[in-house]
């Protein structure tokens, strides 16, 4: 039970007449890596947004570190991060001066030493004092993991964080993020369409179709379960068909 | 909080820094303002030494119009480059945030009075401080103004999303007909004179006119109208960027904000 460091229960949020998420009921432990994943308009990204506390939902509970996040969100908010392969940090800051603003958000009030070690994790120093828009693409995604761990959080989010990275540059984030896990503990919460880095990176995956769970369980048993040869053959069969072909046997 | 404060004053600092559109915006178009409005008074003044206060309204109406845009801006800049969800999913409170674009309002006040101070006098011999001890009131009248609109603006961009950003320059412009900026009140018709009543700013120009044709002090109920208008403002501009606030929560919209 004090495991579950995110407790979801029976969350639903309408928008008017639409139902992004139905009833959703799930739970992550200490450490694991979770995907979450389905197509577009799965109510993977509404669920995330209630999960940071973005979005009010409509009913049902989230309990982050056992409190309950509508009336925690702060305290919440400050041991957790999020990164983004849609969002972006100032492009006319430097890099540090963006990690220090940030470092300041969560808190800290002398962060340099921290910047200029994360900057080293992720194979980045050099850019400290670069302006954040002159940086590729590869560089800004490291840049915002950096952010993402300036608290040391506890959990965190990634919605798609090596969207638009070539697969050198993918590899190096995905054994980043890897290291962090192992070293720290960090509990990932993962959405992406790269359904070979979810198998590579995630211990368990939830599949979700108009705001419902369709299918929980590690990649090779929702593999399994479902007869296909990869994730990616349950991805495509949901997009297309709105359900698993062989849901019965799930779970 | 003080730290959280301090890391998004920073941010808007950083920016004014980096950015010359930013920089400009303090020290450009203030000054353009005050040179187009000089040389209108020093050709008017020939006839009419009234024309002088037109220096002291603009000065004045630089200090409100920063202070509004020093809120609305602060946000919409991170809503522009992508940054405002980062910021939402940090701990800041909403207050911290109002509070650190409201020191941003009074930084770029201050600068926008000195310098057009400054160069009212040195290029007009228009002296804003010969309005003496009042002139202090005066400012933070103003400012207290501009907090309020600039949370009102706000609440609408938030909600409306980038469709509204016109109200970042445009709200401000909305009051200035009723707010007695360049011409007494006794020129408005009567039903607007009572419009121009209810706005703090109408009692600050009012009162600059009043002080600099007269010398002297001025009557305190005036200061203290204007002053208890700002308080009941920036309340109604406070609980309606919460209510705002709530409700864009409540939609969804802050994402679609965040990444759009």
């Amino acid at each position: 039970m004090s495991d579950q460091i995110i407790k979801i229960e029976k969350l639903t949020k309408n928008f008017g007449e639409i139902t992004a998420v139905s009833e959703l009921g799930f739970s992550v432990t200490r450490g694991e890596t979770v995907g979450l994943l389905g197509p577009n308009g799965a109510g993977k990204t509404t669920t995330i947004q209630m999960l940071l506390g973005l979005t009010k939902p409509t009913s049902g509970e989230i309990r982050i570190f056992n409190l309950n996040l509508q009336h925690n969100r702060r305290k919440i908010l400050q041991r957790i991060n999020f990164a983004s392969a849609y969002i972006s940090l100032p492009s006319n800051l430097t890099v540090y001066e963006n990690l220090n603003v940030f470092g300041k958000l969560y808190g800290i009030s002398t962060p340099r030493r921290k910047i200029s070690n994360l900057l080293d994790l992720l194979e980045i120093p050099q850019v400290i004092n670069q302006v954040t828009g002159a940086l590729s693409s590869g560089q800004l995604t490291r840049l915002n993991l950096c952010k993402a761990f300036l608290n040391d959080p506890e959990i965190l989010l990634l919605d798609e964080p090596t969207a638009s990275l070539d697969p050198d540059i993918a590899e190096k984030v995905r054994l980043t993020l890897q290291n962090v896990q192992q070293e720290h503990g960090v509990t990932m919460l993962y959405t992406s369409h790269n359904m070979r880095e979810v198998e590579l990176m995630c211990d368990r995956v939830i599949f979700l179709s108009r705001g419902n769970i369709v299918a929980e369980g590690t990649p090779q048993e929702i593999v399994d379960n479902c007869q296909t040869k990869s994730l990616e053959e349950v991805f495509i069969s949901l997009a297309r068909n709105g359900e698993l072909k062989d849901f019965s046997e799930l779970e | 909080m003080l730290t959280r404060i301090n890391g998004l004053v920073l941010r808007y600092l950083y920016l004014y820094r980096r950015s010359l559109a930013r920089a400009g915006e303090i020290f450009f178009w203030p000054i353009m303002d005050l040179l187009v409005w000089g040389f209108v008074s020093t050709y008017i003044n020939k006839e009419n030494d009234v024309a002088l206060f037109l220096l002291g309204s603009v000065i004045f109406w630089d200090v409100l119009y920063r202070s509004q845009q020093a809120i609305t801006l602060s946000i919409s800049e991170d809503i522009w480059v992508k940054n405002i969800l980062n910021v939402f999913v940090s701990p800041v409170s909403i207050f911290e945030l109002m509070v650190a674009t409201c020191i941003m309002g009074i930084i770029k006040a201050i600068i926008t009075a000195v310098v057009l101070g400054s160069l009212a006098f040195l290029l007009y011999t228009f002296n804003i401080v010969s309005i003496g001890i009042l002139l202090l009131p005066f400012l933070i009248s103003l400012l207290l103004f501009g907090w309020a609109l600039g949370m009102v603006t706000m609440a609408l961009i938030l909600r409306f999303g980038k469709s509204a950003e016109a109200l970042v320059w445009g709200i401000p412009f909305l009051i200035q007909p009723f707010s007695a900026v360049f011409y007494p009140v006794e020129v408005l018709p009567d039903w607007l004179q009572v419009v121009a009543y209810a706005m703090p700013s109408t009692y600050v120009f009012e009162g600059m006119r009043e002080v600099l044709s007269n010398g002297g002090w001025l009557d305190l109920k005036i200061l203290m109208t204007a002053f208890s208008l700002n308080i009941l403002y920036l309340v109604i501009g406070a609980i309606f960027f919460g209510w705002m606030f709530s409700q864009v929560r409540e939609k969804g919209y802050l994402t679609r904000l965040g990444m759009e």
